[in-house]
This record gives C-alpha cells, sequence and structure tokens, in this order.
C-alpha cells in the first residue's frame, strides 16, 4: 500500500445534457452529490435530535417539573434517540462511505448509482413522518428508543407513524448496505485484493453485512408490534400466548449488531486518520481485519445483556456474560494497534489527528465501563440506570460522533480543494473534548447512586450532578454551531488544498487532484502488487 | 502550548473519578445492607479497579506517545507495521484479566439466582403507578403510592428530604429472614429496584419472576422503578421498611386486624350527612394528590389516553357511570386504575362530586360515601 | 463473468438475505415458544403425558399457590389453599375459587408461571382449569380443581415452587355500565 501509481487528470468524456438546481440533487446518481445529500441531512438531524436533548436536559436542570410535562418528557427521550441514531449516525456514516469507498478502491462510482439515489430519497418522507409524530393524537411514542411492549403496544397513533418511519430508515439502510457491499467485493481497481483495502474499506464491508442480518429482524419486530396494537395478533401478549420478554429478545437481537454496525465504521476512519498524522502505516493491518470480522461475528453472540434483569436462569445469564467481556479483547487489539501506529511515528496535531486522539482517550472510557456492565451481579444494580446511559454516550458520541468531526476535517479537503480553518477546528475540538466530559462523567456517578432512566425528576440527592451535567449539554450543544460554521466557511473561502492535503495521506483518493474531479477513476488505477 | 494544556486536562478527566468516589457518598453504589449487595459492591471495586488502572496505564502510553514522537526536525518515522511478540501479549493478557474477573463475578450470579429456603414470600406487582405487596402467607395485601405532595413536584412547596422516595405503605419486612419476592406487573413491564440489596427485578405482565433478599440491619431503604412504564415512571417509588422480628409481628397482626380494608375510615364517614361544600373541598385535595399528573388541573386532560373531565361525557352523564369508573377502572383503558382500594369511601365521593361539579362541569348532583360502599360490596 | 453479471448475483443474494432475516424474524416466536417448552418455561399448557413415577416420600416440596387478574377483570379469584407441602410423584389436588361479580358471563383464560420459572418442566399438570378457557356466568361462584404431579427428577436445590395464575378476559364481553372513552 505504500506506493501507488499517481494517474493523470480522467480523458475526455463527450459531454451529457445534465439537470440543474432541484432536479439536480432529486435525480443525482452520482456518489459524491449523494454522499453529500447524506451528509447534510444528517447534520441536520444532529442538530434536531441535539435540540431534544438540550430540552430534557434543560428540564433535569434542576428537580420538580419545570417546562416539560412527563409525557412529553418521554417522547422526546424517545426521539432523541431515534432521531440520533437512525437519522444522524447511520446516514452520516453512509454519506462518507458514498463519497469514499469509490474513490478508495479505484472505483467510477458505486456498483447501483440509481439504487444510492433511491437509497438516500428514502430519508426525508421517513424523517418528516418522525417529526410528525408529534402532532398526532396524543404526541410522538413515549416507549424509549427500544419500543418495548406492552408499553409500545399501548400507544397512541403516533407510534403507527415511528413505525412506517424507521421501517422506511430500515430499507434505506438495507439497500445502501447493499450497494456498499457489491462496491467493495466487484468494484475494486485491478491488483487491490482484500488485504490491500483500507480499513474504512473493511470495517464498511463489515458493517454492511451486519446491516443485510440484521436490520430486516428490526423490521419483523416493529411488524408484529403494528399487528399487536391493530390487527389482534399476541406476540408479546402473555393473554393470547405471547410473551413481553420475546420483544426484548428480538429487538436486542437486532439492536447490539446495531451498536456495533454504529461503531465499526467510525474505527475504519480512526484506522485511516491515526496513520496519516503518524506518517506510518498502520500497525498491525491483518490482526485488525481479523479483529474487525471478530468484532461482527461476536455482535450476534451478546445480545441478552441487555436483558440482565429480566430474569433468566443462571445458564443464559453466564453464556451472556462471558460472550460480553470477550468483545473486550477484539477491540483493545484495536486500541492498541492505534498507539502501536503512534509508536516512533512522527506526529502532528492537526484537527482530525485531535479528534481521533479524543476518540481513543474517550472511547477507552466508554469500553471500560462496557466491561463494568457486563458483569451480569454488577449490571443488577446499573441496568436501566445513568450508568447505562454515560457509557453508550461515550461510546457513540466520543465515539462514534467524534469519528465523524474527525473524517469531515480530514476528508473536506479533498471534496473541496479547501483548507478548512485549522485554529477554529482547534477550538471545536476543545470545547467537545471538554463539556462532553462535564455532561456524561458525572452520569456515571448518577448511575452508581442509583438515578434510573427516563424520568423527568428526581431525588434531591441527584441535583448536583444533573446540573453540571445540563450546562455541560448546554455547552456542547452550541459547540456544535461553530462546526457548523467551520465547515461553511471552508466552502466558500478556505484556503486552496493541495492533491495530498495531508503530509502523510496515503491512498487511492489522495493521488486525485483536489477537488476530486466530478467524475474520478473513470479508467481504474492499476495497484502494484507489493 | 493551548493545544497541550487541553491534552492533559481531556487525559487527566477521567482520573477525578476515582477522587470524587471517595469525598461524596452520592457518587458511587448506595451502603450495601445484603450479603449480595455487599458482593456486588465488592465486585465492582474489583472490576473498576482494574479497568481504572487500564485507563491509566493507556492514558499514559498515549500521553507519553504525544510528546515523545512529535514531529520535529530530528524525529524520523520508523515503518514498521508489526511485532508478533506484542501482538500476541495484548491478546492473551486481556483474556487472563477477563478470567481473573470472571471467577468472582460467576460467583455472584450464581449466588443472586438462588431463591431456595426462604423465610417469607412476598408477591409485588408493579401498577402503572404504583406497587402492590401482598404477603402470600398472611393473606395480607394493599398497595403502595407515591405519597410526595403533588405541590412539591410542581414547585409550589419546598421538597422534603426524601422527595420522590416516600410511600404511603412501605413494603414491610424483618431484619435477617431471607424473603423471597415473586414479582409480576398488571399492564407494562415495570423493574423493582432496592440499590441497598442489590436487588433489581423486572416485573412482566403475566409472568411471575422470583428474587430474594436478606436484609442485615433494619432501616428504611429507598428505590425507584427502573423500567420505562408510562407517564409517571419516576414517580413510583420504592420503600422498605426492614424493622426487628418483633416489631414485625406486631404490625402483622395490626394489618391482620384492620383487615386491609380502606374503607374503615369511611365506615365512621358513611354516618354522617356531608353538604356539597364538604365534598368539594375534600374532593379538590383528592383530585389534586391523585388525579391531576393525568386529568391535569384543569381537567383538560390529555386525550386520547387521558380524556377530559371537563364536558366529559362519563364525568357529566349518569352517575353510577362515574362512580364505577372511578371505583373499579377502566377495562378499556389501563392507565385508568380501580381508585377503590386506595381511597376511602369519603375520598372517592369528594373526589367524584368534585369533578362532577368542576372545570365547567355543573352536573349539580352529590355523591356520598355510602353510595361508594354500596357499589364496593356488590363489586368487592 | 461479467463485472456486471457479478454484481446483480450479489445484489440478488443479499436481498434474498434480507429477506430471509425478515422472515426469521417471524421465527422467532414459535422458536422461543419451542425453547421455552424445552427448558420448561411453558405458556399456553395442554395435559401432560405423566409416566409412572415412584412417589418420593423422603422429600418435601413447598408448592405456593398465587393468582391475579387482569384487565379489570369484575372476578375474585383465589387459590383455596396458600401452600400445600407435597412429595415428588405424589398426585394432588388444589382448588381455586373464581366469583364473578358482575350481570353477565365473562370468559377468561388463565396463564400459568412459575417460581423458580426452570420449575415449570417438573410440575405435570393431568387437569388445569387453565387448558382452557373458562366462562363463568354472572354471579357465579365456581371452583376449579387443578390436578398434579411434581415430577421426583425435579433438582434438589428446589425446596420451593410457587405456581402462579393470571386471569385474562377472553373478549365478547359487554359491559351494562357505559364507559366512554372521551
Amino acid at each position: 500500500m505504500n506506493e501507488i501509481q499517481e494517474i493523470a487528470v480522467q480523458p475526455a468524456v463527450e459531454p451529457i445534457e445534465e439537470p440543474h438546481g432541484i432536479m439536480r440533487w432529486l435525480t443525482s446518481t452520482d456518489h459524491k452529490e449523494i454522499g453529500t445529500l447524506y451528509l447534510i441531512f444528517s447534520f441536520a438531524m444532529f442538530l434536531v435530535g441535539g435540540s431534544m436533548a438540550l430540552c430534557i436536559r434543560a428540564e433535569l436542570f434542576r428537580p420538580g417539573l419545570q417546562f416539560l410535562r412527563p409525557e412529553l418528557f418521554n417522547q422526546l427521550t424517545t426521539m432523541h434517540g431515534l432521531v440520533m441514531v437512525f437519522g444522524a449516525v447511520m446516514p452520516a456514516f453512509v454519506g462518507f462511505a458514498n463519497w469514499q469507498l469509490p474513490m478508495m478502491v479505484g472505483a467510477s462510482d458505486m456498483a447501483f448509482p440509481r439504487l444510492n439515489n433511491f437509497g438516500f430519497w428514502l430519508l426525508p418522507p421517513a424523517a418528516i413522518l418522525l417529526m410528525a409524530s408529534f402532532f398526532a393524537p396524543g404526541g410522538a411514542t413515549a416507549a424509549g428508543w427500544t419500543l418495548y411492549a406492552p408499553l409500545s403496544v399501548q400507544m397512541g397513533p403516533g407510534m403507527d407513524m415511528a413505525i412506517f418511519a424507521v421501517h422506511l430508515l430500515g430499507i434505506s439502510s438495507i439497500v445502501g448496505a447493499i450497494n456498499i457491499a457489491t462496491t467493495i467485493l466487484h468494484r475494486r481497481a485491478p491488483g487491490m485484493t482484500l488485504m490491500k483495502m483500507p480499513m474504512f474499506v473493511w470495517t464498511w464491508l463489515v458493517t454492511a453485512f451486519l446491516l443485510v442480518a440484521v436490520m430486516p429482524v428490526f423490521a419483523s419486530a416493529v411488524t408484529m408490534l403494528l399487528t399487536d396494537r391493530h390487527f389482534g395478533t399476541h406476540f408479546f401478549n402473555a393473554a393470547g400466548g405471547g410473551d413481553p420478554v420475546l420483544f426484548q429478545h428480538i429487538f436486542w437481537f437486532f439492536g447490539h449488531p446495531e451498536v456495533y454496525i454504529l461503531i465499526l465504521p467510525a474505527f475504519g476512519i480512526i484506522s485511516e486518520i491515526v496513520p496519516t498524522f503518524s506518517r506510518k502505516p498502520l500497525f498491525g493491518y491483518r490482526s485488525m481485519v481479523f479483529a474487525t470480522c471478530a468484532i461482527g461475528v461476536l455482535a450476534f453472540l451478546v445480545w441478552g445483556h441487555h436483558m440482565f434483569t429480566v430474569g433468566f436462569g443462571v445458564g443464559p445469564e453466564l453464556f451472556f456474560m462471558y460472550a460480553t467481556m470477550l468483545v473486550a479483547v477484539p477491540t483493545g487489539v484495536k486500541l492498541f494497534n492505534w498507539i502501536g501506529t503512534m509508536w516512533e511515528g512522527s506526529l502532528t496535531f492537526e484537527a482530525p489527528m485531535l479528534f481521533a486522539l479524543g476518540f481513543i482517550l474517550v472511547f477507552l472510557v466508554g469500553g471500560v465501563t462496557g466491561v463494568v456492565l457486563a458483569v451480569a451481579a454488577v449490571d443488577v444494580q446499573l441496568q436501566d440506570t445513568y450508568y447505562v446511559v454515560a457509557h453508550f454516550h461515550y461510546t457513540m458520541v466520543a465515539g462514534s460522533l467524534f469519528s465523524l468531526f474527525a473524517a469531515t476535517y480530514y476528508w473536506l479537503p479533498k471534496w473541496t480543494g479547501r483548507m478548512y480553518d485549522e485554529t477554529l477546528a482547534r477550538w471545536h475540538f476543545a470545547l467537545s473534548i471538554v463539556f462532553f466530559n462535564m455532561t456524561f462523567f458525572v452520569m456515571f456517578f448518577l448511575g452508581l447512586a442509583g438515578m434510573p432512566r427516563r424520568i423527568p425528576d428526581y431525588p434531591l440527592q441527584f441535583a448536583d450532578f444533573n446540573m453540571i451535567a445540563s450546562i455541560g449539554a448546554a455547552g456542547f450543544g452550541f459547540s456544535q454551531l461553530l462546526f457548523l460554521y467551520v465547515v461553511v466557511k471552508c466552502v466558500r473561502r478556505g484556503a486552496p488544498a493541495s492533491g495530498r492535503v495531508w503530509e502523510g495521506a496515503v491512498g487511492l483518493e489522495w493521488t486525485l487532484p483536489s477537488p476530486a474531479p466530478r467524475h474520478s477513476f473513470e479508467i481504474p488505477p492499476v495497484v502494484p502488487s507489493v | 502550548m493551548t493545544r497541550k494544556a487541553l491534552h492533559i486536562l481531556a487525559v487527566t478527566a477521567p482520573l477525578f473519578r476515582c477522587g470524587l468516589a471517595r469525598a461524596r457518598s452520592v457518587s458511587n453504589f448506595q451502603p450495601p445492607k445484603t450479603q449480595i449487595a455487599h458482593q456486588i459492591y465488592d465486585l465492582h471495586f474489583f472490576v473498576q479497579a482494574i479497568c481504572a488502572g487500564i485507563c491509566v496505564a493507556m492514558f499514559a502510553v498515549l500521553f507519553y506517545a504525544i510528546v515523545r514522537f512529535r514531529k520535529s526536525p530530528r524525529r524520523i518515522a520508523l515503518q514498521f507495521t508489526g511485532y508478533k511478540p506484542v501482538e500476541i501479549a495484548w491478546v492473551i493478557v486481556p483474556v487472563l484479566i477477563l478470567l481473573v474477573i470472571a471467577v468472582p463475578a460467576t460467583h455472584a450470579v450464581f449466588a443472586m439466582k438462588d431463591t431456595s429456603n426462604s423465610d417469607i414470600t412476598v408477591k409485588i406487582t408493579g401498577y402503572q403507578w404504583q406497587w402492590r405487596y401482598d404477603y402470600l402467607q398472611e393473606n395480607i395485601g394493599f398497595y403502595s403510592a407515591l405519597s410526595t405532595p403533588r405541590a412539591q413536584i410542581e414547585n409550589r412547596e419546598a421538597k422534603d428530604e426524601n422527595y420522590l422516595l416516600e410511600v404511603d405503605h412501605p413494603l414491610v419486612v424483618p431484619v435477617g429472614k431471607k424473603i423471597r419476592i415473586l414479582v409480576t406487573a398488571n399492564d407494562v413491564i415495570h423493574s423493582w429496584f432496592v440499590p441497598a440489596f442489590g436487588i433489581k427485578q423486572d416485573a412482566i405482565p403475566g409472568f411471575i419472576r422470583d428474587a430474594w433478599f436478606r436484609v442485615d440491619e433494619p432501616g428504611v431503604y429507598r428505590g425507584q422503578c427502573a423500567e420505562l412504564c408510562g407517564q409517571e415512571h419516576g414517580f413510583m417509588p420504592i420503600v422498605v421498611n426492614a424493622v426487628s422480628e418483633r416489631e414485625y409481628s406486631a404490625w402483622l397482626a395490626d394489618r391482620h386486624a384492620a383487615n386491609q380494608s380502606p374503607a374503615r375510615a369511611g365506615d365512621a364517614a358513611g354516618a354522617k350527612t356531608y353538604s356539597l361544600e364538604d365534598l368539594m373541598s375534600g374532593g379538590a385535595k383528592v383530585y389534586t394528590d391523585s388525579c391531576v399528573g393525568c386529568h391535569q388541573a384543569n381537567g383538560q386532560g390529555l386525550p386520547p389516553a387521558f380524556p377530559a373531565l371537563a364536558n366529559g361525557k362519563t364525568a357529566t352523564g349518569p352517575v353510577a357511570g362515574t362512580i364505577h369508573i372511578v371505583v373499579n377502572g377502566s377495562a378499556k383503558n389501563p392507565a385508568m386504575a380501580a381508585w377503590k382500594n386506595q381511597l376511602s369511601d369519603l375520598e372517592l365521593a369528594s373526589v367524584i362530586t368534585y369533578v362532577r361539579n368542576s372545570f365547567g362541569n355543573s352536573v349539580g348532583d352529590l355523591v356520598e360515601p355510602n353510595d361508594i360502599a354500596a357499589v364496593r360490596h356488590e363489586n368487592p | 463473468m461479467t463485472t456486471e453479471t457479478r454484481q446483480r448475483k450479489l445484489f440478488l443474494i443479499l436481498i434474498a438475505v434480507a429477506a430471509a432475516m425478515f422472515g426469521f424474524g417471524y421465527v422467532l416466536p414459535p422458536l422461543y415458544a419451542k425453547v421455552c417448552q424445552l427448558t420448561g418455561f411453558n405458556r399456553l399448557q395442554s395435559a401432560d403425558a405423566v409416566s409412572g413415577t415412584q412417589q418420593d416420600s423422603n422429600r418435601t416440596v413447598l408448592m405456593q399457590f398465587d393468582s391475579n387478574l387482569r384487565d379489570g377483570l369484575p372476578w375474585n379469584f383465589r387459590a383455596m389453599q396458600a401452600t400445600a407441602p407435597v412429595h415428588p410423584g405424589q398426585l394432588v389436588q388444589v382448588s381455586y375459587e373464581v366469583r364473578n361479580n358482575s350481570d353477565h358471563a365473562i370468559s377468561g383464560q388463565a396463564i400459568a408461571s412459575y417460581a423458580p420459572a426452570g420449575a415449570a418442566a417438573y410440575v405435570r399438570k393431568l387437569e388445569c382449569f387453565c387448558f382452557s378457557i373458562q366462562t363463568i356466568a354472572a354471579h357465579e361462584i365456581r371452583q376449579m380443581p387443578v390436578i398434579f404431579l411434581i415430577d421426583s427428577s425435579l433438582p434438589s436445590d428446589v425446596p420451593t415452587v410457587t405456581l402462579s395464575y393470571t386471569f385474562f378476559e377472553v373478549p365478547g364481553r359487554q359491559t351494562t355500565v357505559k364507559e366512554s372513552g372521551t
């Protein structure tokens, strides 16, 4: 992977009549444009979900009910989760996949460009449906993003709207994943064997298979919920021979691989960035690939750790505990490999590297708290408390979100041909990491002390930490407006960027000029065997 | 420089965790009061120490790398991509650490699940939004609901010390006896959680699940519902009064004598006649304590789940309908509980009178405690 | 094979996988019921086959009997005895009493649940009101038997078994007292 031919600009192609304005974006089959659409959509959803979080934290600033009725509070916590997971993080990673995967493997576009367009344009109607559910009689669903029956069966029409929205989001993810898997497996440039692919490509390959396998299971779970609600089925109702716990099994069989879907591409991004800013190749490429696949397989075996308090017998309780603890091993291998990459390198700390390092530090905290939660007896104290909330925000915000920021700063100059403002970007990092820790670190204590999740009001001993968390949340939230400003400023009037952009950058995309041409790798490059 | 300082801050922030945990008791598990809680406390400390150690070590290595290997004119990046001994070590060592954790972790699971040889069995049923405790061998049962006044929740009064952690009828158990609990639910999934006991058991409607605890020392122990169960999920706490055996026997005798009928307070009331004003003022108080959460202070409710009482068909229709739904609950909408077991005849009569003559309703009739007693008699 | 053919083939395979996983979701309920049956977490039950089991007079298991009502059923439902010491292998009969306090017939289905959950596999029911829907007439009081025995292979660390029934209403009920939804 160290020497890849620099290729010249594309040969001239006969110009085709291309649509302009809105039609251009509605009908585009170009992976770069669709990538942009995904990223703009996901950032908009991020702001929406973030606003909901600020409402939640405003209510939790002090004990007592100040602004929100409890039912509305529950609607906001539910929708915050659904919007962030399905509207912000997943589409963002698909956006990066769209922009980067063809260039990284030396393909001219994704395998199915029209399917690509379809996959994106399912998202805006789904988002509108989800937001509109707030205005349904009874409001949006308030059953938690986990939608446990029978509470979700009790919910009003907002639940049905959410189910349909989730179906649309699911179809989008599935067709996107099929497109990504096919592109990776069948559109690589000659000479790019599987073991020469960049790590971002590898992690997306495993993620794509996870998506195809588990999104349909989620679809069947919410469909069963729909028929239990309206068509007289009894999947989750003991009266008819069903069982509420069955919903949890089906949901988490999807739900646990889902969280790996949310983190594996992040791992891939970090694996791209750390070598570049260490000016060294990735340490332990083979074991990274193996670890990624191991995580993908283990993902299917651990769903029960979300259910340690439903009343499992000793056998299942132990099995899920051991399997969950085991996941720490390949995850640890990845962390060690990144540090090994930095070791004896030549490090600089531009914004992408800052966010990558922030990721490593803070994901480590999220990861070890996952080991704590894996110990079933300890989980009995911590399940459904703020400890869990802290754990998954550490892994998903400091994890996935930071990797998305890192990736944006890393690749924006390639996409736009312009550099972003490095000073402002570093401020974005500093503010984010300080306010993030302020918000979520105290939640570990709240959980240890016994504060349950999903409550709009709390006993007095939890007051101080809640106040700190709310202040941190406000700071974190508003710091993201700085990110928006940096991106917009870069696009409009950033300084010109070179083709390679970063001194240590290696990979096919860096052999293209910046901005990357509209049609890149129309003729595939040849990757030499090293 | 700023960059470096911020890095240091980010690196060291998690270390504060250890210090804070010692300084403030609200930042660790509540003091353990059962053997299982002790086991969990120690196990957690052990695992947390290992994890903290790993974090500190990794932060140190990272920090070292950041400083030592930063780009400088002399710095040349070595291009190695692997080193087998280290790669093998960092697979083996974590596995060994996990094995070390797994041993006490396994013991704890076995201990938690062993419900045999219990002394007392209590059935715990989760409702939207309160608990019910039934002592199966004693034929005693009662509801246990939040007793924090609504005024405190709505910030009209100062909050007292046990805000949101106090109930009208706590669970009473003797110290030192193994209590086996059978947990179920009436409507949706709840979870019975008492941190000091190290116990959390989900309440699944239609099924019973057993768990157990044995309290080491007398005291009042508080917990909360730990599974989202709807609007008042945060308002259905758990209070356990662990007392000496003597006090427990005395309490049992008391409950047997009272025969757990809340109508006892209303029996004397049935003899009096009540004016509309008396019933309205009493009813307003009951409404504020029990009804306002769903039906709202102005009686507008939150339809469709919580119907409006203002101009409501049931509230302004035949009085038998209003009495029936308040006393026996709604079969159609499980969120409307059967209040017969929590409110006395007088309280029920007052609040029904109040509802039928407030929020713009002016039906003009009044309901007397005797009317409620009659309905109770036909539908105990 | 051209790239296009390869791509189309993979597309079809992955669509088939997605469809299969959707179907797998629907296979899970019967699969779950089967696993529950095998491990003893029974749900709706039918009479168990009982092979001749020796009565083990040296061992006594304490049976506890619990009752629950759902859906606002206007019934009283209780076990006639709270506990019964039984020997494994011994045929035991207990009664539950149901009283319908309303003015019309109501049908209900009883669902059994056990604590510890694994004990379900060892409680063999020959006769139980939970095998079928029970229709109780207005103001009727009915005693319903459960005839069962504990299989002697019940693990020795289970000295107490709780049998709990929950009655759910089977729809078809009319209300004489009108309940309006608004």
